[in-house]
Parts: C-alpha cells; sequence; structure tokens
C-alpha cells in the first residue's frame, strides 16, 4: 500500500515539559518523525511548549507553535494553517490524552482532521483498563485476574476477591503515576485513594500482583496491511513489581528460550492487531512465571515510547522515523532499512552486543521522597551501556551514571554490613544492583539474593564472575604483574582502569601504562541492526576489547563534542539541544563531527545527527581511547553542561586541545577565590563570601559576611545540598550534614541579599566583540535556584542603569576571561546595586529559550566562534522579540507526595516550559507575579 | 568464566582465531558458517541441515538458559563445531535439564568460544563460506592445515543420506484424516509436529526410498524435507520427485525439499556466497502482499532467471525483501509448492506456519483418485 497523497500537512503533538516518566526520549522521537515526514514532502505543524527540544527548531518543522499543551492552542494551529492530519503518537501520553479530548470536543471533525497512526478507538482500548482485559481474554490470552474500581467501595470489594499481595493502577495517569503495590491489608485504603484520586476518570484497576515473574517488554512496529515486525525484546532485570521505567533492562533478553520467546511473540502480534486501527510504533509488555513458564500480558502502549527510544538506540533501528511513514500509509515492505538502506524495513534487528539500560534517580534533591521502587517511576533520566557482554555493558552502563561510580562496585564505595545490604535487597531502591555485588562479595549465598530479589539466577552468576575475578586480581600486587590474559578478561568484563587500580590500591595511571604496554585498546564495533549479515556504513560505535576495529578515522578535520550524559535535574534536555546545534555547526564548517554521549533518550545520539557517533560513557577512560583513535584537532566542552566541562582539566593537563576558552580562563570562573579576586580586580561588586574546611571555620565566616548566608558544598550541580541559613545552630547543623554526605568537599558560605531580584545574561564573545544574546529577570526573588525560577526575557521591572551596568560587566568578564564562545553570567540586583553571583563559560539553561524566543541559532554562531573559523561579525544576528517569553520551571513533584514541595537554592525542576506575552497586563504573568513570594522558603 | 583450555580456529584462507575450549576436548572440521538469530541454540545445533557445519552464533551469549530434552530437531546435534564469543556453563531456566557444557560435551560437539565472532562474521560475509577446523587438542598450524587440506568442500556433497532415518518410522495417530509419506533427507521434528497437529499422520522413508515403496503405504501426499548439502548432488530425490509430480499427487517441499522440487522441474540450483541463516529474514508473499519474518537455513538458492524462462510452469509465490531471491514456487501444472525458508520455525518466528494449513487444504481439494 503505497503512501496516501491526500496528506499534505500533518500537525504533530509533543509532550510537553520533561517530568518524570516522560522525558527527551520524546524530543528523539518527534525529531525523527518531522524529518521522516519532511522527506516525503508533508508540510509539517508542530506544537510543543518545550524551548529546550530539538523538535520545536526551525530548522526542523516548517511551522512551529511553541504554546500551551492544551484545545485552544489546538484550535488556533487548525485556523491558521489547513491541516489534512494529526499524528498523536509521537508525544507520549500527553499527546494521546490531548488528541483524545479534542476528539470528545469534536475539534478535529470540525476541521476536516483526520487522526493519523492511530484512532481514538484503539487509545481507548489500551487506556481502558477494563476493556483492555476483556479484549485480550477474548483473544485467548491471559491476563493477571483483576478488577475495575470507580469508587471506594468497589475498591474494597475487589480486594476482598482478589487477595494480598496486590496492584493498584490508575486508568489514564503516566509513568505509573498514583499505581502501587499493596503488600499488606492494612495499607490498602490509603494506596486506594491515592489510585482514585490520581486517575483522570477517578478509575482504578485493582489487580493480583504477579511478583517475582520475570518482565519483558516487546517493541513492535504495525503497518496498516497488518505487517508487524519486533524490533527489540528487552529483559527486565528487575522483576514484576519495579516500573519499568526504573528497572535496570538488557537486550537481547538473556534468558529466554526460543519456546517462551516465539509464544510471547505470538501473543503479541495478536494482541497487536486486534487494536483496530493502527499503524506506527508501539509497545507492550508480559510477565512471565519463571517456574511454569506461564505467559500474562500486562499492558501496550499504542504509541512510541521511551522504551521504543532505547529500542531504536539498542538495535540501530530508527523506530519512530518508520513509524511515521507507516502512518503516511506506507507498509513495511516498502521501506528500507534506513540503517543498511540495501535490506528491507520488514525486518526485525539481530543484535551482536548486548545493552544495559541503568535508570538515574535524583533522591537527594527530594528529601523525604520514598526512594524504595514500585509501580511509579521515580528515576530522571537514564544511561545505556553497549559491550560484547552483559558484564561489561553493566559495567560500562554504571560508568555512565555519573554519580562517581567507576563500575559496578571496586570504586570504595561499598557497603560492608551485611544486615544492611540484605535489607537493601529486598527493598529496592537506587542502589540495588552494587549491593547486590556487595552481598556476593560477603559471601552470602546466590540463592538467598536470588530469594530476596527474585532476580534471574543468571544475572546473579554473572556478577558473582565479577566477584571473582577480582578475588583473583588481588593475588597481584602491581599491575606489571598482570598477565595479558588475565588483564583482558578484566576488560571484557568492563573494568575500568579505575577499578583495577583501586583494587590494588594503585594510581590508575599505572595500570593504564600496563593495559597499553600490553597493546590492549579499545576497539570500535558498529551497531547495524543485522549482525554483520549485510554491509552498512551507519557511522554508530561502541567500544569493546576484541579483535578487529571497524572505526575507520577520516583524515579530515574533526572536532569531538562531549553530551551531557544522563538526564538529571540540573541538567537536563538543554544541554542536548546545545550538543546538536553544536555538532550541525561543526559540519557546516567543513569539519567532521563526532559526538560521544550515553543517553538513550537523546537527538544526539541519533545516527545520522554527527558524522560518527560513539555511544559511550562520559568517563576519562572511555574519552581518551577515542581521541588516541581519532585524534582529533579539538574538543568541545562548552555545549554538554557540567559533565563535559569538568573533564577539562584533564583534557589540558594531557594537552588535548579544547576549543574555544580556555581551561585555565575556565577554572578562573570555576574557582570561588581566583574569580572573586578577579571581580575586585574589575571592580565588580559580590556578595562578600568564605570558602571553609571545617564547622568552625564556617561558623566563623558566616557571622563576618553575617546571617542570612547560603551554605553550599563545592562543585556541585543544580544547587545540590544548598541551603539558607540564619543562625550559628542552623548552620552548624547543615554543614555537619554536608560533611557527612560528601565528605571530599569543601563548603561554600556566601552572603545572602535578602529581597535582591535575580537576572542572568547569556552572551558570545569571539575574543574581540562580545554579543548579549538575552538578558533575563527572574519574577521570584533572589533565593530560588535559578532554574526553578521564571525567567523573563527581556528584563521588565530592572532600571535602565541596572541592565547598563550587567552588559558592562558580562562584557568585562568576557573579556577578563577570554572566552571564546558562550559565558552566562548570573546576577543579583539589590537597591539598583548590581551584584555578581557566578559566571559559567559554557552553554547555560537558558540559551535553548533564548534562541527560541528570538529565533536565531545562537548556539550554531557560538560554536562557530569557538572553533575560530567565525567572528560573530560574520553573522547578521537579528533577534525577533514577541513581546516577553517567560520560562515557566514544571515539577514533578506529585511523583513524590511526601516531599516538602517548598521552592530555594537546591534546584528541583524537572523541565520548563516557554510562554510567549504580548505585555506584563497578561493574566498568566500577573499570576506568576503575584505569587512570587509564595514559593520563598528560608 | 571458569579457565578452560585453550583451543584454535583455522580458516581455509589462513585465518586464525584462538579461544578458549568449549564442549568436548577434540578436533573438528567442516564448513564454517554463521547463524544471527538470538534464541533457540539448541533447536539449530540439532538441525540436520546443519550437519558437517560449524557453526558461528553472532548472539554473544550462548548457553543461558541450558538445554531441555524436548526442545530438540532430532535425536542430537548435528553441527560440526560452534564457535561463540561467551559461552556460560551456568544456566538459570528451572525447565532445562543440563547445562549446554554437559550436553555439547555427551553428544561430543567440540567449540570455541572467545572468539571475536563479529569480525569473524565479516570476514565470512566479505570471503564466502569456506572450511575451518577446530581444535582444543594441538595448536600446531601444520596439523590443523592437513587436517583442514582433507576436508571435503560443501560444494558437490551429498549429505542428505547420512542423517536420513535408516528405517521408515511413523509419527502421528494411525487415525488421522490425511496419509503423508515423508521424504527424509533430514527431516525437523516440528515439521512432523506441524503436521500431525493439522492431522496428518507422517511416515518418514530414507532418503533412498523409491516412488513406488512409498506408494505401496498409500498416502495423500508427499513431503520433501530440509536437509545438509547440495541439492545437484541428488539426482535420486529428483527422479522420485519427477515421479510423485507425474502422479500428480499433492506435494509440499521445503528448503532442500524445495531445491530438490525445483531441480525436478528444470530449474537449476546454486551455491550461494555465504547462504542465509538465522530468524530475521523478511519475506513477502506475493499473493497476499504480507510479509512475513521467517526462519532460514540456506547455502544453496533456485535460480529465479531460469524460473523467470519457465514462467508458463513455475511461479515464484515468495521473494526475499532483502536481496530478491526465490523463496517460494508453485507448480502450475501440478498440486506442488515449497518454500526456501523454515515456516515450522523452530526456533525463529512462527509467521509463516499457514503454509501447513494450504498443504492440508490441497489435501482435502485433491480428487480421491490422486490420493
Amino acid at each position: 500500500m503505497p503512501k496516501d497523497t491526500s496528506i499534505r500537512s500533518v500537525l504533530i503533538i509533543g509532550s510537553g515539559p520533561i517530568v518524570i516518566g516522560q522525558a527527551c526520549e520524546f524530543d528523539y522521537s518527534g525529531s525523527q518523525a518531522i524529518r521522516s515526514l519532511k522527506e516525503e514532502g508533508v508540510e509539517v505543524i508542530l506544537l510543543n511548549s518545550n524551548p529546550a527540544t530539538i523538535m520545536t527548531d526551525p530548522i526542523l518543522a516548517d511551522h512551529v507553535y511553541l504554546m500551551p499543551l492544551n484545545v485552544a492552542s489546538i484550535e488556533h494551529i487548525l485556523q491558521a494553517h489547513k491541516v489534512d492530519a494529526v499524528l498523536p503518537t509521537m508525544g507520549g501520553q500527553t499527546a494521546l490524552n490531548l488528541a483524545i479530548e479534542a476528539g470528545e470536543l469534536g475539534i478535529w471533525e470540525k476541521y476536516g482532521v483526520r487522526l493519523i497512526g492511530v484512532d481514538l478507538d484503539a487509545i481507548e482500548l489500551t487506556e481502558n483498563r477494563e476493556a483492555f482485559r476483556q479484549l485480550m481474554v477474548s483473544k485467548g490470552l491471559s491476563v493477571a485476574p483483576s478488577y475495575i474500581a470507580n469508587s471506594y467501595l468497589e475498591g474494597m470489594e475487589a480486594a476482598q476477591k482478589i487477595g494480598f499481595p496486590l496492584v493498584i493502577r490508575p486508568s489514564y495517569t503516566l509513568g505509573g503515576s498514583g499505581g502501587s503495590f499493596v503488600m499488606r491489608e492494612e495499607d490498602f485504603p490509603d494506596a486506594l485513594k491515592r489510585g482514585l484520586s490520581m486517575s483522570p476518570t477517578h478509575e482504578v484497576l485493582v489487580e493480583k500482583a504477579v511478583l517475582g515473574w520475570k518482565e519483558f517488554e516487546l517493541e513492535l512496529l504495525r503497518d496498516a496491511h497488518d505487517n508487524v515486525v519486533i524490533i527489540c525484546a528487552v529483559e527486565n532485570l528487575d522483576p514484576m513489581g519495579i516500573h519499568t521505567g526504573d528497572s535496570i533492562t538488557v537486550a537481547p533478553a538473556m534468558t529466554l528460550s526460543d519456546t517462551a520467546f516465539q509464544r510471547m511473540r505470538d501473543e503479541a502480534i495478536l494482541a497487536m492487531r486486534s487494536l483496530g486501527n493502527f499503524a506506527g510504533g508501539c509497545n507492550i509488555q508480559f510477565a512471565i512465571n519463571p517456574e511454569t513458564e506461564e505467559l500474562i500480558v500486562i499492558e501496550i502502549n499504542p504509541r512510541v515510547s521511551r522504551s521504543s527510544a532505547l529500542a531504536s538506540k539498542a538495535t540501530g533501528y530508527p523506530i519512530a522515523k518508520i513509524a511515521a511513514k507507516l502512518a503516511l500509509g506506507y507498509t513495511l515492505d516498502e521501506l528500507k532499512n534506513p540503517v543498511t538502506k540495501t535490506t528491507s524495513a520488514l525486518f526485525e534487528p539481530a543484535l551482536d552486543y548486548v545493552i544495559v539500560k541503568m535508570p538515574r534517580w535524583n533522591f537527594e534533591k527530594f528529601h523525604g521522597a520514598d526512594t524504595r521502587l514500585g509501580l511509579q517511576m521515580k528515576s530522571v533520566g537514564e544511561v545505556m551501556g553497549i559491550g560484547r557482554s552483559f558484564q561489561e555493558a553493566l559495567q560500562k552502563a554504571c560508568q555512565s551514571l555519573e554519580n562517581g561510580r567507576m563500575g559496578l562496585g571496586a570504586d570504595r564505595k561499598e557497603w560492608i554490613r551485611t544486615e544492611d545490604i540484605l535489607h537493601r535487597l529486598e527493598h529496592a531502591s537506587e542502589d540495588r544492583i552494587f549491593r547486590l555485588k556487595d552481598a556476593l562479595r560477603l559471601g552470602v549465598p546466590e540463592r538467598t539474593i536470588q530469594k530476596l530479589t527474585r532476580i534471574d539466577p543468571w544475572f546473579i552468576r554473572q556478577i558473582k564472575e565479577l566477584v571473582k575475578l577480582e578475588e583473583e586480581l588481588m593475588r597481584y600486587n602491581v599491575p606489571e604483574d598482570i598477565p595479558r590474559e588475565f588483564f583482558l578478561r578484566l576488560k571484557r568484563a568492563g573494568y575500568s582502569d579505575a577499578q583495577i587500580a583501586w583494587l590494588l590500591r594503585v594510581g590508575e595511571e599505572a595500570v593504564t601504562q600496563r593495559r597499553i604496554e600490553l597493546g590492549l585498546r579499545r576497539v570500535y564495533k558498529t551497531v547495524d541492526t543485522c549482525a554483520a549479515e549485510f554491509e552498512s556504513n551507519t557511522p554508530y560505535f561502541y567500544s569493546t576489547f576484541d579483535g578487529e576495529n571497524e572505526s575507520q578515522p577520516s583524515d579530515r578535520k574533526k572536532i569531538i563534542v562531549l553530551g551531557s550524559g544522563p538526564n538529571r535535574i540540573g541538567q537536563g534536555i538543554e544541554f542536548d539541544y546545545c550538543c546538536v546545534h553544536g555538532l550541525l555547526a561543526i559540519k557546516d564548517v567543513g569539519y567532521e563531527a563526532i559526538m560521544v554521549n550515553c543517553n538513550p533518550e537523546t537527538v544526539s545520539t541519533d545516527f545520522d545527527v554527527a558524522d560518527k557517533l560513539y555511544f559511550e560513557p562520559i568517563f576519562w577512560e572511555h574519552i581518551e581511547e577515542i581521541i588516541h583513535l581519532e585524534q582529533p584537532d579539538g574538543v568541545i566542552v562548552q555545549l554538554g553542561g557540567q559533565t563535559a566541562l569538568k573533564m577539562a582539566k584533564t583534557f589540558h593537563e594531557r594537552g588535548i586541545p579544547i576549543v574555544g576558552t580556555s581551561f585555565e580562563h575556565m577554572d578562573l570562573a570555576e574557582d570561588r577565590g581566583a574569580f572573586s579576586d578577579l571581580l575586585k580586580r574589575l571592580d565588580i561588586p559580590y556578595p562578600k563570601y568564605g570558602v571553609a574546611d571545617d564547622v568552625d571555620e564556617a561558623l566563623h565566616i558566616a557571622n563576618e559576611v553575617t546571617y542570612p548566608v547560603l551554605v553550599r558544598p563545592s562543585y556541585v550541580l543544580g544547587g545540590q545540598r544548598m541551603r539558607i541559613v540564619i543562625n550559628d545552630e542552623e548552620l552548624e547543623r547543615h554543614v555537619l550534614s554536608i560533611f557527612k554526605h560528601m565528605p571530599q568537599n569543601r563548603i561554600l558560605i556566601d552572603q545572602f541579599l535578602e529581597r535582591a531580584k535575580e537576572a542572568e545574561i547569556d552572551a558570545i564573545c569571539d575574543g574581540e566583540q562580545v554579543h548579549i544574546m538575552g538578558i533575563m529577570e527572574h519574577i521570584e526573588p533572589a533565593g530560588i535556584h535559578s532554574g526553578d525560577s521564571s525567567a523573563v526575557l527581556p528584563t521588565y521591572s530592572l532600571s535602565v542603569e541596572a541592565v547598563n551596568t550587567m552588559v558592562e560587566y558580562t562584557e568585562k568578564l568576557a573579556h577578563a576571561l577570554s572566552i571564546r564562545g558562550l559565558l552566562n553570567v548570573q546576577f543579583a540586583v539589590k537597591d539598583d546595586k548590581v551584584y555578581v553571583i557566578e559566571a559559567n563559560p559554557r552553554a547555560s539553561r537558558t540559551t535553548p529559550f533564548i534562541a527560541k524566543a528570538y529565533d536565531v541559532p545562537y548556539l550554531q554562531i557560538a560554536t562557530k566562534v569557538m572553533l575560530g573559523t567565525h567572528k560573530l561579525s560574520d553573522f547578521n544576528i537579528q533577534p525577533r522579540p514577541k513581546g516577553y517569553a517567560i520560562k515557566v520551571p514544571v515539577f514533578s513533584f506529585e511523583k513524590f507526595p511526601n516531599v516538602d514541595k517548598n521552592l530555594g537554592p537546591e534546584m528541583r525542576s524537572t523541565g520548563e516550559e516557554i510562554r510567549f506575552i504580548k505585555d506584563l497586563t497578561d493574566p498568566f504573568f500577573r499570576e506568576l507575579d503575584r505569587q512570587r513570594y509564595m514559593y520563598l522558603t528560608r | 568464566m571458569i579457565s578452560r583450555p585453550a583451543a584454535t580456529l583455522l580458516l581455509a584462507d589462513g585465518t586464525l582465531f584462538k579461544g578458549y575450549a568449549v564442549g568436548k576436548i577434540g578436533t573438528t572440521t567442516g564448513e564454517i558458517c554463521f547463524n544471527t538469530g538470538m534464541t533457540g541454540y539448541q533447536e539449530v545445533f540439532t538441525d540436520p541441515s546443519y550437519y558437517g557445519q560449524i557453526l558461528v552464533m553472532t548472539n554473544v551469549h550462548i548457553g543461558n538458559y541450558g538445554t531441555r530434552a524436548i526442545e530438540q530437531e532430532s535425536d542430537g546435534a548435528k553441527i560440526a563445531g560452534l564457535v561463540v564469543r561467551n559461552f556460560s556453563e551456568h544456566y538459570s531456566r528451572p525447565m532445562a535439564n543440563n547445562s549446554l557444557q554437559q550436553w555439547l560435551e555427551e553428544e561430543g560437539v567440540v567449540g570455541i568460544s572467545g572468539i571475536d565472532t563479529r569480525a569473524l562474521v565479516r570476514h565470512i560475509r566479505n570471503k564466502g563460506a569456506m572450511n575451518a577446523i577446530i581444535s582444543s587438542e594441538t595448536d600446531e598450524l601444520a596439523t590443523l592445515q592437513a587436517r583442514l587440506k582433507d576436508t571435503p568442500s560443501m560444494a558437490g556433497l551429498e549429505l542428505a543420506s547420512k542423517v536420513s532415518t535408516s528405517q521408515p518410522y511413523v509419527a502421528g495417530p494411525a487415525s488421522a484424516q490425511f496419509r503423508i509419506a515423508a521424504l527424509d533427507f533430514g527431516i525437523k521434528r516440528s515439521i512432523l509436529d506441524c503436521l500431525i497437529a493439522r492431522g496428518c499422520v507422517v511416515k518418514v522413508f530414507p532418503a533412498h526410498t523409491t516412488f513406488e515403496t512409498m506408494e505401496q503405504w498409500q498416502p495423500d501426499g508427499y513431503f520433501l524435507s530440509n536437509g545438509p548439502g547440495d541439492p545437484a548432488a541428488m539426482d535420486y530425490a529428483v527422479e522420485v520427485t519427477q515421479k510423485i509430480l507425474a502422479a500428480d499427487k499433492p506435494l509440499f517441499g521445503i528448503c532442500l525439499g524445495h531445491q530438490i522440487l525445483a531441480r525436478a522441474v528444470g530449474i537449476p540450483t546454486y551455491k550461494m556466497h555465504h547462504g542465509h541463516r538465522g530468524l530475521n529474514h523478511p519475506v513477502k508473499n506475493l499473493r497476499t502482499g504480507r510479509g512475513e519474518i521467517t526462519s532460514q537455513n540456506h547455502g544453496f538458492g533456485v535460480s529465479l532467471k531460469a524460473i523467470c524462462a519457465a514462467s508458463d510452469r513455475v511461479e515464484v509465490t515468495h521473494v526475499n525483501l532483502n536481496d530478491g531471491t526465490v523463496e517460494g514456487i508453485r507448480l502450475k501444472q501440478h498440486q506442488a509448492f515449497s518454500v526456501q525458508y523454515h515456516p515450522e520455525a523452530s526456533p525463529g518466528p512462527h509467521d509463516a506456519r499457514y503454509l501447513f494449513d494450504e498443504f492440508v487444504d490441497m489435501l482435502k481439494k485433491a480428487p480421491v483418485s490422486a490420493r
């Protein structure tokens, strides 16, 4: 069936701000869908309120509407454009829900817009848990016994019939919101009430809990001709009971026989074909009883999802891109596999490697949160490790997490108290996999661990083998003693040099030196969808220790961009936006653009964005090996947030060229003492401050700068553990708590400018000229983290003098810091006096926002300036302001009901929205402004 | 990762790999080929079509779920040797009853692990199928080369009679509606299961059985099985097939059976560069337009050009969506059809099991005189 030529214009609905359960994976799928539709000559109109996304860039869609995701915005668009069809399957549950709402109001009918990809009945079937259950049963598929409840009474009745343990699943919610496992009868009433209130239809499913069953997910594509292919089968290492977004997952399935897998595949296809009209990507989850191999269907998502983004990165098969074409009417057999370019898209990828996805949590940002994992997703991001064995992939995933781990343990962060460890095995939290290894190291039997965790024994044995390898390693005294064969085994099991060094209690460099002497270097293999059966030229690589290296460096001039790793609070999608634009700029000036990143949700790790993609941890050893192979002309660290920036020191020490601002100058901005000296020299006011190494010093400094003071550890992200304290007693308590949790850190104490206004500037400097990209004024007063503040562009209440002073200080700093590229400066303005709070010599959270608000490709300009190929004067920069733009923070507090929701100096928002207002009489602005003191905490 | 003895893999073109011994300690030779399936290793190892082949598994972990006696496609291992990246002696599946290591030892299969299988596959993809030797007894090159030299090339090799049953046997209930005579060139157990499940009783005859012998059992239809080796060396089977066609009996062939059917109507076969082996090969059914994901295992193919020239007699019913090769044919003047791939799957997707239904439909429609 060829494409439907009556579809000439398509509206794509995005997923809005990043919240837990719906992150940048939808920027990835949306961007792919837009490109895919445009390839077909279709006019694409996009609605999304999230300015930090690539999909909302003018480089992609024909018309971008940065408006709230509501029916009014849809009507506004439909009045302005002739839209033939709407594609609601690319923007997660948010987009599906909005499509349903607009459908119920008759909007689509009114404007003659067709739904493509999925119809409302199919969405309804998968969302209405009772209807879904009945459908599955009618098709002969098993589901867990369950009852639907619309009231407290019905819920209690259902529980009585099913017994405990059971599961409560609210209908129509996101990321398992409101869902819970109930083990004991006495916990049921509260859980039921919560579930009912979370569901927009006041409906929950009370379901028998299949505790300890193994969980699998299948990613499928179905076309209008009912062809179905399984792109990837993903095995959850954590069994049923932990949300798949919070589970460590592995592909291909490791412990599944063909008999069991084919039954699952048959059922998935049957279920999928029973869904009515559907053409695109979908996800289906199964639970399997390990003893009997009995199978039940858990749920279906008739849209691309977090797991389809993961499956795309895991297999190389671009699900969203193909799904968009299927929505236009193409069938799979008419399309080519975009990776091999010669074989068919109607095909099931074969993997000759293992991927391990690990979630990234941010519990430290939600004090008082219940950190136990369960039905409701709590992680904020994820990483993927690729290797030629499960062990290697798992350790690479650990190395990608950006939480200071060097791999799976063997890095001084181990626990040693068996009782504590066993407790953590039974009550899973973010560290369970690490505790599992601790338990094995302490000699806890595999069977005991399996009983407590219900993790498949094969995985436990794999980790046990790591413990044994470590025991064997510890028989050697120095790296020089390790024979080549054993060293190779360690590296193939994913050990970083840093872990080996820790186990031998020697320096990492000694280990690396020995490794290089032995000729053990990483080789790179291609992710090609077909296990090398066919030729493919996709430049998508991962490292391993094996014979053949497939990544042949070109002789072109080349630049490496370091990505920002997993999404987390304080470092999210905005940095991926920056990286993608960096890559575009590098390509534009004719250099080879090489991307390194490990976050499977991102656009930067799409196989055709960079010239070459290394899907590798942002971890020194991996980066060093890539640099060794590629010999790049420079590395860009300004675009990937703090993750990339903190590697600058090592590059500098090793003589690896850093693009743009030099390390010395970046360090000057980062080092509090040196920076303050610089401010003093430049005659720029700054809050009084001091640096303390112990409590006595802290007390002394606090009294000197006078209370209230801002207390924080040095070198953290998003103001972690930053507090405002008002007296000695509070100070002492907080400083002690910082030392307890972050023993390596020093304490910074700043004078807190009460009731000051906050403002910030993003600028580009080429060494001569400074261009001010935007000046933003925060609605909320000082004391709230800039990432949690509503930022208005341009300023709306600051005096002309203050603004001029800010610009002047920015220019002074840009020159003093010899900035080549980006600079972000944060200000406090009190009684019309401007203070500089900090300067960041890199892309900031607000750069994408300004680029969107002013419609200027600032990141590309900045990258070209960094590279030195262009001066600012080469560009004709014409910002197109539309009234005021407001960056509004968005929080995910509903996932943590018991957490204090007050805001303070520690960032807690997960995403952002953009709002355009004509003037200050706008009711949205007035409401924000009216509430500006409401969130303030001490 | 228990330390195992060293082992060596040498290809006919001199390429050398070092690894660790798995399975039986010993030496083995055969044609090297690769399979890209991610599940079903035991079914693959026991598929008689792999007879005489050293198999490279591209899936990087093999052995994880052990072995289970009832998940076999024949009475035992048929592969000549095994090459893997990571071998798991430990398994976790409660339903399994043996570890793969134990099973391979019992089956006498020599294997090697720790190999850069991807590099090896890329090598085979570029250079084509060739003979190879694995040894965990000696790493002396001269010895290995000498043994390798003595290994015959797969082209022109008749292997079906080596894996065929020596005596006829009956599978399925005697009371079944249809009687199928199957010529066993290395038949997979799940083919019998698929036929039996659809109301057939199957009598399995040795490869060298005459048409007349089979006729005495009064079958309603005939089946030509899969199997190893070069169809060009099987004129005996081609002749029997011609007689089945002349009698206008319903006939279904799979894989090697498909190649024999083609040769019986004058369509030549050829040795492919490196064959199709895996569980993800896309095939398009030209009659329905529907795609199917198929399980495949063949190193020889049927000539498309020759079929086009014989389009008055032979119709292409299925094509491979990747390379356009012939995946299925139907004879226009006979009740006979065949496919190159494995509709019985095991291992692999069940998308094409409808072909067994079509065969049974053909039996139902066949005039009683033809039965």
